[in-house]
């Protein structure tokens, strides 16, 4: 190939949308091995809801009941948001803090990488790994909690929770974009945990404290888990649109603000 | 001997290719952070074919220029154009390559898989065994990037660099921090690529790599140009002598020897920078015959560096 001839000629090049489509697959299977053999990241995401479901749910209070739902039951729908609020976090905004910080993402962005297939990707590993928690989570409430419910409602509960993963994924690129490298997970921890604990996914909502009980009906967390509990019957039976449109408004502001930060981004110093 | 040879056969176009058409330029840019002016007014231009090196100490504003080509950073004003175009055009991304300067890899991907993933990104991509064999990464196809030695990290990258088939290439600071072995296999790289005539702008701070790889290079100091040629022209410009000796005659006459691009006081001593040593030395014992611990030493780039913008600031002071 002759440099000197052919190089200012203006070849328009359009993908096609097969090659737009092996693009998008690529980058988010990478992304999801990356984080798969990313120790760190699969132990924290499943190991913990799994670990504290087992022990609340299986080992000490199998019998009890919470406002009628059996604990084993009641517990898959508020770990379940646990762990997909984690899975999500993790999944977007250490990683997106991380490359932004040292320099990896620059390195992408100065390929012809569409910019959108990094956010997909990372979005869609989050929607698999908060879909594997879940989907555990109902394999031992089934073989060892005793739960009992028609495939169909166990097939809401999933669907429901990962599309719940969104919020948190739109969060987590929030927090990514406004993080240092090094900072990201510790302040991921420090959002995470406090939200779990006040939207009742710990310690069920009715057992919180007043002045808690009234923080969590603006948290996020909370919303999901009311959708998670109000399909296996459980929960505090408030209209679901309700809960959707606090989630869905949450999600438009996180990405808001993760839109600043990408734009921020564009003409920084090192970004 | 023999990187001299064949950089000389590729040196013997140099000339030739000033008339090939223009892929990359900088026209008129300045660029700040805050208080900290990067670039000053540059114009700079790479023609097709060429490899061109811009050469300057740490904080020179390489780098900058690097970025401004890759549209990764605006300039402040003046315009980088690639191919005639905005960098940011998808259709100018997909014809240049870019090795740049990184903190941290994804390092649980193997070598193979993330030059899948960069290859994906290309309407024409090399296949990977090529791309493999051009950055010498046969053997570690399998490894993981977290497992790799810095050398191999560099060729990683390097790899992905070229695994689209680009016409451009940005390489910044290519080998910076590899030890000798690694840096020549690198070199390599880069020499089959431009043999295959591909047009490679690369930042440096060592001269002895610019004067291996390039047709043409740009001295660039504290973001302005100084000094542009090919190695041969900037070699001759910078290989200057210090000279350092204890002695009665002031500071002030030094400088107005003939032949003295830079002087100061250093404790007892005077330290003198001369293009040559001999006619410097020469007047200065004719002015002082008690002249004692007399040095001469070759210039490092750093006083290389020191000697080109001195000369730039007194042309502009004539």
């Amino acid at each position: 190939m002759s440099t000197s001839t052919a190089v200012l000629s203006h070849p328009q090049i359009q993908r096609s949308s097969s090659h737009s489509a092996t693009i998008y697959w690529k980058e988010a299977k990478y992304e999801f091995l990356k984080n798969l053999r990313l120790r760190v990241y699969t132990v924290s995401v499943i190991t913990f809801p799994l670990m504290f479901y087992v022990l609340f749910g299986l080992v000490l209070n199998a019998r009890e009941t919470v406002g009628g739902t059996a604990v084993p039951t009641y517990l898959i729908a508020t770990y379940g948001t646990f762990g997909v609020m984690g899975a999500s976090l993790f999944g977007t905004a250490s990683g997106l803090a991380s490359d932004r910080g040292l320099g990896w993402l620059q390195v992408k962005r100065a390929s012809p990488m569409p910019p959108f297939a990094y956010f997909v990707a990372k979005v869609t590993l989050s929607m698999t790994f908060s879909a594997v928690v879940v989907a555990l989570l109902l394999v031992l409430g089934f073989s060892f909690g005793g739960v009992r419910m028609p495939v169909a409602e166990a097939a809401k509960l999933l669907g429901t929770l990962v599309v719940g993963s969104l919020p948190f994924s739109a969060m987590g690129l929030a927090i990514g974009y406004f993080a240092g490298p090094n900072s990201a997970p510790a302040a991921i921890n420090l959002i995470y945990l406090p939200l779990s604990f006040c939207s009742g996914l710990w310690v069920p909502y009715m057992f919180l404290p007043k002045l808690v009980r009234q923080i969590a009906l603006a948290l996020p967390p909370y919303h999901l888990s009311q959708l998670a509990l109000g399909i296996v019957g459980a929960g505090r039976h408030e209209p679901a649109s309700t809960h959707w449109q606090v989630l869905v408004a949450f999600t438009l502001i996180c990405l808001g603000i993760a839109r600043i930060g990408f734009q921020r981004d564009q003409g920084k110093l090192y970004g | 001997m023999q990187t001299t040879i064949a950089t000389l056969s590729t040196r013997s176009d140099a000339h030739a290719a000033n008339f090939a058409p223009v892929v990359a330029s900088l026209e008129g840019v300045s660029k700040s952070y805050g208080d900290i002016q990067a670039l000053r007014n540059v114009n700079f231009s790479v023609h097709a074919g060429q490899v061109v090196a811009l050469l300057g100490p740490n904080g020179a504003g390489k780098t900058t220029a690097v970025k401004l080509f890759l549209g990764l950073i605006q300039p402040d004003s003046g315009k980088a154009r690639v191919f005639n175009g905005d960098p940011v055009n998808p259709a100018n991304r997909m014809r240049a390559g870019a090795m740049l300067q990184v903190g941290k890899v994804p390092e649980t991907l193997r070598v193979r898989e993330h030059i899948d993933l960069f290859s994906s990104y290309y309407p024409a991509p090399m296949p990977l065994e090529e791309v493999l064999a051009a950055a010498g990464l046969e053997k570690l196809r399998d490894r993981k990037f977290g497992d790799l030695s810095g050398g191999q990290r560099q060729r990683t990258l390097f790899a992905l660099a070229i695994c689209g088939n680009p016409d451009l290439l940005f390489l910044d600071e290519p080998t910076v921090g590899l030890d000798v072995e690694a840096r020549r296999s690198l070199w390599e790289g880069i020499r089959q690529l431009v043999d295959r005539g591909r047009t490679v702008v690369l930042t440096t701070h060592y001269l002895e790599e610019a004067d291996a790889l390039a047709d043409r290079i740009a001295v660039i100091n504290r973001g302005t140009i100084i000094a542009e040629g090919t190695p041969a022209e900037i070699k001759s410009q910078t290989s200057g002598k210090r000279i350092r000796c204890v002695t009665e005659v002031s500071l002030a006459t030094v400088l107005q020897i003939p032949g003295v691009s830079a002087a100061k006081q250093d404790r007892e001593a005077l330290e003198i920078h001369a293009v040559e040593a001999e006619p410097v030395v020469r007047a200065l014992l004719a002015l002082d015959p008690k002249l004692s611990e007399l040095e001469i030493t070759t210039a490092g780039l750093e006083e290389a560096f020191l000697a080109l913008t001195q000369a730039d600031s007194n042309d502009r002071n004539n």
